[in-house]
């Protein structure tokens, strides 16, 4: 009876949300505010009846029902209960489900905390993501309904995709959904101003902190992405370059973009056009790697669904969403205005510069992602161009982007000077550039890319350290005590600061494992030792185990370094019955300045011996620590309390206009 | 025509999105080759296990065999992967595994971890033979016959149903 429920539900919010994508819209263009004020109400009913059907889901995965065919596709009985609940999303009906929860949760919040918004505004903006959810509604219910019952349930279900029993897995889809559909917010934003034509800074001053905030999840989300494909696929990798993983770095480039664009909008009142461009270009983004993960039209480990109707219907609301969007663009937006002027040296340029970069960036995944595509369409075969393009073109965009990081913030708006800035500059260069060299030197390993690596990391940590020393001079006019001037430095700035260094961080931990790491795959049998970067591992045997849902083949190493213990590392195999996959359980001793990584492989000589991967990666935690920062800037931006303070007064604002 | 430019977007989607429409409707797998029909192109590379060995195109004359383009960064090959060691156990044509861009210690690794299907892999660290092959992409099967003239070309993963409907068939006929 709940799986009906739930699916009646969802019958009942796409109900609500064809209401809610209607009535306030037209009451904004009408002036009727009575129509307006449904918008809220509708707005949380939807979120209320989406969750509800997102409930009944659960309790039919807690509760081994397996007459419903997705419970019996994804779950089994042996599967440990927090899996259970996790294996909701593990596959395309659900996580649909959990996408279009997250989308009417941002809807909901956006309710919640925008009442200081005028009325036409808000109603447009929770119009336009009325809109988003009927698609995904229509799209649920008509061709992936999670609900569909069996007429003869199995007595036991097919279990959970191996690859996804992992602590890792239970949060990184709901983490990048929150992002990818966080975007959804800034696009309703942007559409609602280019209908109402009210695009201005105060647009922009209500777009950063939702935009921002979805940063922070979409950033987490990839960083947790990568850090599972590490442990998981046991192959000691980060990221891969596959379409999936574009689908999700696409949009944080452009979002990326965004957040800074935002700001001169919002401060100078320049780049309005372009800026609502990407907000616009960073949810469809969003959709387009929904339709290639989705669609199956790219082959790819993560494409579960393979269902051409599928794909066209998503591929029709794409079209219909991005095509209207850019339509209303390509007709709003040359009435916009330019704003502000600004000289050809000063922080708007950077910041523009800033953009060119990123999207270039983003153009050069897109190609790649799609060129297998288009040469198929175009009847010139299939290919995956895989890392050697990526590598070829991401790190020329890259490096001049590293080299803006650094000189951005430290640029007045409006005019700045060249020659006060590279004075300025000078000396963290010099310094980036000495650090490097010096690094390189005491580790043994004078090769130019990592040089360049190490030098971009300092760079950024140098250039910071130029502009905090500034602020935190005295400024020769009132004394004030160091603490004083520190707490005067806004938080958005402190923010930026703390992202810019996670960047620094990122660079330093992908450098030093490109340019340190260790790899061996070596056959052991019991007793035998291999030694890599002063590390010794014993290998100790194998032995049987058994797990849940899994039986498993556990290896024992001892390591050492310079006779005393490190640690004892227990790789697995596991096979899982069920599903009949074979999977492979890297052990890993995490460690702040390397991780000791072993997985592993086939038993050779009937089990006499194994090959055995063992890795020592230098620094390689700092990758997804920098990420970590880049996400806690992000926070410290969002919280700023110019946002609040903005708040109260822009209700003061509306009292008068009211009056 | 100034706010031509602001269409520019809306036509650039448009065009994506006819491609992406003709990528619903099309069976990725079934692709022409202009090479089909032509002898294979002439090379000598070292085998991936031993730098000191080398291996050229007539080395194989006389003999009906099977070329596998993979690389260790590639995904997709992993997904063909042990269907490929499957059809190695059948023993019914000698498979050559041409490494495509990658680097020695890589290669080896990913075979000594998944199995090796290969009489032999030869090393192509520059992709110069696989761009002489008319290679889109990895993976890519070719079958090669007695007479060094590729009869078979194959893009993408091989597949169970790949197997059987078109190699098999192939390899009979060039057996026969």
């Amino acid at each position: 009876m709940i799986p009906e429920i739930g699916h009646f539900a969802l019958w009942l919010a796409l109900g609500v949300a064809l209401m809610l994508s209607v009535m306030p819209m037209l009451g904004a263009t009408r002036g009727r505010a009575d129509w307006m004020a449904l918008a809220r109400p509708a707005a949380t009913l939807q979120f209320v009846l989406v969750a509800f059907a997102f409930g009944c889901l659960v309790a039919a995965f807690v509760g081994n029902d397996f007459s419903v065919l997705y419970v019996a596709s994804n779950s089994n009985t042996s599967l440990p209960t927090q899996y259970r609940v996790a294996a909701v999303w593990g596959g395309h009906e659900g996580s649909m489900l959990l996408w279009l929860l997250m989308l009417t949760g941002w809807a909901f919040a956006v309710a919640r905390f925008s009442k200081h918004l005028p009325g036409p505004v808000l109603a447009r903006i929770l119009s336009v993501m009325g809109v988003l959810s009927v698609g995904f509604l229509l799209f649920l219910l008509l061709t992936s309904n999670p609900f569909d019952r069996l007429a003869n349930p199995p007595l036991d279900g097919r279990d959970l995709n191996p690859l996804l029993q992992d602590p890792g897995m239970v949060f990184h889809p709901p983490m990048l959904y929150m992002g990818y559909v966080g975007l959804s917010v800034a696009f309703s934003f942007a559409v609602a101003a280019l209908i109402g034509g009210n695009l201005d800074t105060t647009w922009a001053r209500w777009t950063r902190p939702w935009t921002t905030v979805a940063w922070i999840f979409l950033t987490i989300g990839i960083a947790m992405g990568s850090g599972w494909a590490y442990y998981e696929l046991g192959w000691g990798g980060w990221w891969f370059w596959d379409p999936v993983e574009n689908a999700s770095f696409m949009p944080w480039l452009v979002a990326t973009a965004l957040i800074h664009s935002l700001a001169v909008t919002e401060k100078r009142g320049s780049f309005k056009s372009w800026t609502v461009l990407l907000a616009i270009l960073a949810f469809s983004l969003s959709l387009l790697g929904t339709f290639l993960v989705r669609s199956g039209v790219l082959s790819s480990v993560h494409a579960f669904a393979t269902d051409p109707r599928r794909g066209l219907f998503i591929l029709g609301f794409l079209v219909f969403v991005i095509g209207a969007s850019l339509a209303l663009y390509a007709w709003r937006a040359p009435k916009v205005g330019l704003g502000a002027r600004f000289e050809w040296v000063s922080r708007e340029t950077f910041l523009l510069a800033n953009n060119v970069l990123l999207m270039a960036a983003c153009g050069a995944v897109l190609l790649g992602t799609l060129y297998p595509l288009l040469l198929d369409a175009l009847g010139m075969g299939k290919l995956s161009v895989g890392p050697p393009y990526f590598d070829t073109v991401f790190v020329p965009l890259m490096t001049p982007l590293i080299f803006l990081i650094g000189i951005g913030p430290l640029a007045r708006w409006k005019q700045a000077e060249l020659p006060q800035l590279a004075r300025r500059l000078r000396w963290a260069f010099g310094a980036a550039l000495v650090v490097a060299v010096l690094t390189n030197w005491w580790r043994g390993h004078l090769g130019i890319v990592s040089t360049l690596g190490l030098m971009m990391a300092f760079w950024i940590v140098a250039a910071l350290a130029t502009d905090l020393a500034d602020r935190l001079r005295p400024n020769g006019i009132v004394k004030t005590s160091l603490w004083h001037r520190a707490g005067l430095i806004p938080r958005a700035m402190i923010g930026m600061m703390v992202a810019h260094l996670g960047i620094a961080v990122f660079i330093f931990g992908v450098t030093m494992v490109k340019s340190g790491e260790i790899e061996r795959d070596v056959k052991m049998a019991v007793g035998d030792t291999t030694e890599v970067l002063g590390y010794t591992f014993t290998f100790r045997g194998v032995q049987a185990l058994m797990g849940p849902n899994y039986r498993a083949s556990q290896g024992t190493l001892d390591v050492t370094r310079d006779g005393k213990a490190v640690i004892t590392l227990h790789p697995e195999k596991r096979i899982f019955p069920v599903a009949g996959a074979t999977m492979t359980e890297a052990a890993i001793d995490t460690g702040f300045t390397r991780d000791l990584y072993v997985s592993l492989g086939e038993p050779i000589d009937n089990g006499a011996a194994w090959i055995v991967r063992v890795y020592v990666k230098p620094f390689i935690s700092w990758i997804w620590g920098g990420c970590l920062m880049m996400a806690f800037g992000g926070f410290l931006a969002a919280t700023d309390r110019r946002y609040r303070a903005k708040v109260r007064q822009t209700q003061g604002a509306d009292v008068k206009v009211a009056a | 025509m100034k706010s031509l430019r602001y269409i520019l977007p809306l036509l650039a989607f448009l065009i994506l999105a006819g491609f992406l429409a003709r990528g619903l409707n099309l069976d990725p797998r079934e692709v022409p080759s202009p090479l089909i029909g032509k002898p294979a192109p002439s090379f000598a590379l070292t085998r991936l296990d031993d730098p000191a060995a080398t291996f050229k195109r007539d080395d194989m004359l006389g003999k009906v065999w099977m070329l596998n383009v993979w690389a260790s960064w590639c995904v997709a090959c992993r997904e063909e992967h042990p269907l490929l060691v499957e059809f190695s156990k059948r023993g019914l044509v000698p498979i050559y595994g041409l490494n495509y861009k990658d680097k020695r210690p890589d290669g080896q690794g990913w075979l000594a971890r998944f199995g090796n299907p290969y009489n032999a892999s030869l090393f192509d660290d520059d992709g110069r033979v696989g761009i002489d092959f008319g290679v889109y992409g990895v993976p890519e099967t070719f079958i090669i016959d007695k007479q060094g003239v590729i009869r078979l070309k194959h893009i993408g993963p091989l597949t169970p149903d790949v197997i059987r409907e078109r190699i098999e068939p192939m390899l009979s006929k060039l057996n026969a």
